[in-house]
């Protein structure tokens, strides 16, 4: 803490020192500024002479400057009866240089007004000016905005912002400035052309892919060193993009495979327990989502402090609502078919329509509003540098943590718990299990709520990426399947690999062939696969394989 | 000391009972009266005529109930459940009416190319479209298609004795992938629109009450002879073994018959009569689209079988007769409560009715049944 303080004051102590200066010599070279005639010509001149006063002005001290120009664009700058130019403010009329206060009830002589070219000088200067602007933020952006129209800025005041600029971020940006400038200036000498040139391979800006392009258009010799250098820069360009691109892909790859995860675990317990297709597992995402919809609207309604968490609460609470509903069915329903699989599939369908009848009877058939909390919307671009379109949004990059928690959690479930233990000895051989004393119907319906639940959870998740509709579930059910049939009954880490690599293939494959006949081939691929390999990626091993 | 061996093969059972042929006759000659009667020979306002509407919505049902003994064929006997057979009955909708989209109006000249070819910009038909201008090679493409469709699909499954649930879902995913084909307008069969707007059939115009009381009674001539043909091929030694491998497909393998070849003859065979069935419905409702494939559909389908009564003929027929009978009320009177009572039934129909209702009709006769049959085998639900 007291270093930190301590830093401040000398933060402050620094800011007043740096300010007084620029006061000082503003001051001091207010007079050089420009002429007396210079000053009224600035204001009511005729064009050309404006137009150099104006010029002089970008040349001038930059505090001054920027100030006078910013009020001349603002249309604040006005020549008063006695010949003096002030500035217009709320108070009164400044003089620019001497801070020499006017009264208000003055009646002005003149505005100063300007025609579309003037407008434009008085901008570029005012852009260039800001380069030397003591504030970081404002440098930044008059660099951000020069990079998209570089012609407007002078070698001289390049180089001059390059010497003065102390922040190594801006000052390479700088230095691709005058690349631009150097790579696309006939006149430059060839040897720098090239150096230039050659830099702007690694920049991603479309504006240097319009300087190479021009570069190359313009040398008449199409393999000289300059105009290979140029096709070599662009290249590297191209090939940033697509790999920036090909990164995309695979991470919404990457996204869809978590999606598909957190509704195949479920899938595959209830499938690898019990043999049945719960063809109503996508409607337990859809209840999920509806529960996130329904703790958002409570959180709106009650603890409006603490909506942005609400997605946090809305998990336990998906979760039991689903694990719930589930447990019933199995109660009401499944109990009652097991040893009949079509039987259980068709009646689980007919489930899956009852609750989706229902839940648009009771929220309509409209998609309902659930929004994402602030922390989770928003995107990053990691790696900027060379993947310059590669874009991570927040929100599917939480999803992916997240179903990567849950299957972890699953894990430990089945794993180190008793419940665990319970389920994985009946999906082995569920005589046998019973035969040690273990009661197996009670595991099953556990088992179904478990999995019932593991869907309410991705449907939080779905919730905050996709509509939230009655027929959400719809979508998933059948790929969701198939990471199960891919990656092998009874074995977690199979079907989260073949839900993620299902994932990826889809979308890697997508810009090859279109969604459509990506699915396709896909399907044909997991047929063909099971030729192979019945039993999955990751078979069960041992005498109970044999029976699954 | 030799024992005389003596091998007592089972004679065939008769095809049908004597009551059975009688009741059979009986329908087929009313049917066709009564449609002849109320098409033809009555006037508009008599109580006995049948309009169009009627006819077409009956002949709607005939063609589903094609669908449903076919279904019946692999789930009924074969303990396959297929949630995949829309894709069939659309694949012989989508050949016929390939054929149907082309004809011109009567009298007119050659109708020129289907309209969603401009959409596309297409100045020819694709490859596969070549020779559907005839109606026999539309038939034919109606049955073949189906067939090898199914017949490929059904060898790779059964080869790698995909079963149960596990072949069940496939089904359903190949139609789905399917469904997604189709409605992309570059598979060239119109996309979302599908087809529409026939003109006429082997030269007649399409709509009259005419060409419709014809396409009518086809449908329903085809519907006796699958009749008589499911039933023909159930009493022969080859239904047998399909209906053992059914009730335990190991033993029937240790017992030295393939099941391989069995299965897929009759997935196959299904789904041949499956696409026969969409070739009727084409013409008769006039549209064909990609929504025929969607999966709810193939369930549907399902459903007429299971409330009909797996295993049963008779049964299938009632099925979709009664499901659509209460779809049609329902969708009209209270559309909001039909997705209820759909998913009712499939609940209920498993929970309760396992035999369907031909299984409440027959209650009564099971237990004099269960006394003759031995009770070395208990039947056991197929996985």
């Amino acid at each position: 803490m007291k270093i930190n303080r301590s830093f401040a004051w000398i933060d402050i102590c620094r800011l007043a020192v740096v300010a007084s200066l620029l006061l000082l010599s503003a001051i001091a070279s207010a007079a050089t500024v420009l002429s007396p005639t210079e000053w009224s010509s600035l204001v009511s001149g005729p064009y050309g002479e404006r137009k150099a006063a104006i010029e002089k002005l970008g040349q001038a001290d930059p505090v001054i400057a920027s100030t006078v120009l910013q009020s001349l664009s603002q249309g604040t700058l006005f020549e008063l009866p006695d010949g003096n130019i002030v500035i217009k403010s709320d108070k009164g009329y400044i003089q620019p240089i001497s801070g020499r206060p006017f009264p208000a009830d003055i009646q002005p002589a003149r505005q100063a007004t300007l025609n579309n070219a003037l407008r434009r000088q008085v901008q570029n200067a005012l852009a260039s000016l800001s380069l030397f602007s003591p504030y970081t933020q404002t440098r930044r952006m008059a660099i951000d905005n020069l990079l998209s129209r570089p012609d407007s800025l002078s070698a001289q005041q390049l180089a001059k912002a390059t010497s003065t600029e102390t922040d190594p971020d801006l000052k390479a940006k700088l230095g691709i400035l005058g690349a631009l400038s150097i790579a696309g200036d006939q006149a430059a000498g060839s040897a720098q052309r090239l150096q230039a040139v050659v830099s702007l391979g690694a920049v991603n800006l479309s504006q240097a892919r319009t300087v190479l392009n021009t570069v190359i258009d313009d040398e008449h010799d199409k393999s000289s060193e300059l105009s290979l250098a140029a096709s070599d820069a662009l290249s590297r360009m191209d090939a940033r993009g697509r790999n920036s691109a090909l990164a995309s892909n695979a991470f919404t790859g990457l996204s869809l495979g978590s999606v598909l995860v957190l509704a195949a675990l479920g899938l595959a317990v209830i499938y690898g327990l019990i043999g049945v297709i719960n063809m109503a597992h996508g409607e337990f995402l859809m209840l999920g989502a509806y529960a996130t919809y329904l703790t958002q609207r409570a959180f709106q309604a009650w603890l409006p402090d603490w909506l942005d968490y609400y997605l946090i609460a809305a998990l336990p609470v998906a979760f039991v609502i689903t694990a719930a509903i589930g447990m019933m069915i199995e109660w009401l329903i499944i109990r009652h078919l097991y040893g009949r699989p079509l039987e259980s599939l068709l009646a689980t369908f007919g489930v899956s329509l009852l609750m989706m009848q229902t839940v648009r009877l009771v929220f309509g058939a409209q998609n309902v509003d659930v929004s994402n909390p602030s922390w989770m919307s928003g995107s990053v671009a990691p790696l900027a540098d060379w993947l310059p379109t590669f874009v991570v949004a927040y929100n599917r990059l939480y999803i992916l943590g997240f179903s990567l928690v849950v299957v972890f959690g699953l894990y430990v479930v089945l794993n180190k718990t008793r419940l665990g233990l319970f389920i994985r000895a009946c999906t082995q051989n569920r005589s046998m299990a019973a035969c040690v004393g273990i009661r197996t119907r009670k595991v099953d319906a556990y088992a179904f709520a478990l999995g019932a639940g593991i869907a309410g959870l991705g449907g939080v998740a779905l919730s905050q990426i996709g509509n939230v509709g009655p027929d959400l579930g719809q979508v998933y059910l059948i790929d969701s399947f198939m990471a199960v049939v891919l990656g092998g009954v009874g074995q977690l880490i199979g079907t989260v690999v073949g839900a993620f690599g299902l994932g990826i293939l889809s979308k890697l494959g997508e810009p090859l062939m279109g969604a459509v006949l990506v699915k396709i081939v896909i399907l044909l691929l997991i047929v063909a696969f099971i030729q192979k390999r019945p039993q999955g990626l990751f078979a069960q091993k041992g005498r109970s394989a044999a029976q699954a | 000391m030799k024992t005389p061996f003596e091998l007592t093969v089972p004679e065939r059972a008769p095809l049908f009972s004597r009551s059975g042929w009688l009741a059979l006759m009986t329908i087929v000659i009313a049917v066709v009266l009564i449609t002849l009667l109320g098409t033809q020979l009555t006037a508009a306002d008599s109580p006995l005529h049948i309009s169009d509407y009627t006819l077409t919505l009956t002949g709607k049902l005939l063609c589903y109930a094609i669908v449903a003994m076919s279904l019946n064929l692999v789930w009924g006997y074969c303990g396959i459940l297929s949630l995949g057979h829309g894709l069939y009955f659309a694949l012989g909708g989508y050949a016929m009416s390939m054929y149907l989209v082309q004809a011109p109006a009567p009298g007119e000249p050659s109708g020129g190319l289907p309209a969603f070819t401009f959409l596309l910009n297409w100045t020819e038909l694709p490859w596969y479209w070549a020779g559907t201008d005839t109606l026999i090679w539309a038939v034919m493409l109606a049955v073949l298609v189906p067939g090898i469709v199914a017949f490929v699909f059904g060898y790779f499954a059964f080869r790698s004795r995909i079963q149960g649930v596990y072949l069940s879902i496939m089904t359903q995913a190949v139609t789905y992938a399917a469904m997604l084909l189709f409605f992309r307008n570059e598979t060239g069969f119109g996309g979302n629109n599908g087809f529409t707007d026939f003109k006429s059939i082997a030269g007649y115009s399409i709509s009259t009450t005419n060409t419709r009381t014809v396409l009518f009674l086809i449908s329903f001539a085809i519907l006796v002879l699958v009749f008589v043909l499911v039933q023909w091929i159930m009493t022969s030694r080859f239904g047998k073994v399909i209906t053992a491998i059914r009730d335990s497909e190991s033993r029937v393998m240790f017992i030295g018959f393939n099941p391989l070849h069995y299965k897929l003859a009759i997935w196959t065979l299904s789904a041949v009569l499956c696409g026969l069935a969409g070739a009727l419905y084409a013409p008769l409702v006039g549209i064909i689209n990609p929504g025929e494939m969607s999966p709810v559909n193939s369930i549907e389908m399902v459903i007429w079988v299971a409330v009909g009564g797996r295993g049963s003929l008779v049964g299938s027929i009632l099925g979709v007769f009664t499901v659509n009978g209460a779809k049609t009320f329902f969708t009209a009177f209270m559309p909001e409560y039909w997705l209820y009572v759909l998913g009712g039934l499939f609940v209920v129909v498993t929970l309760f009715m396992p035999k369907g209702l031909i299984g409440l009709f027959r209650r009564r006769r099971i237990p004099a049944k269960e006394k003759t049959a031995s009770p070395a085998l208990s039947v056991t639900e197929s996985v």
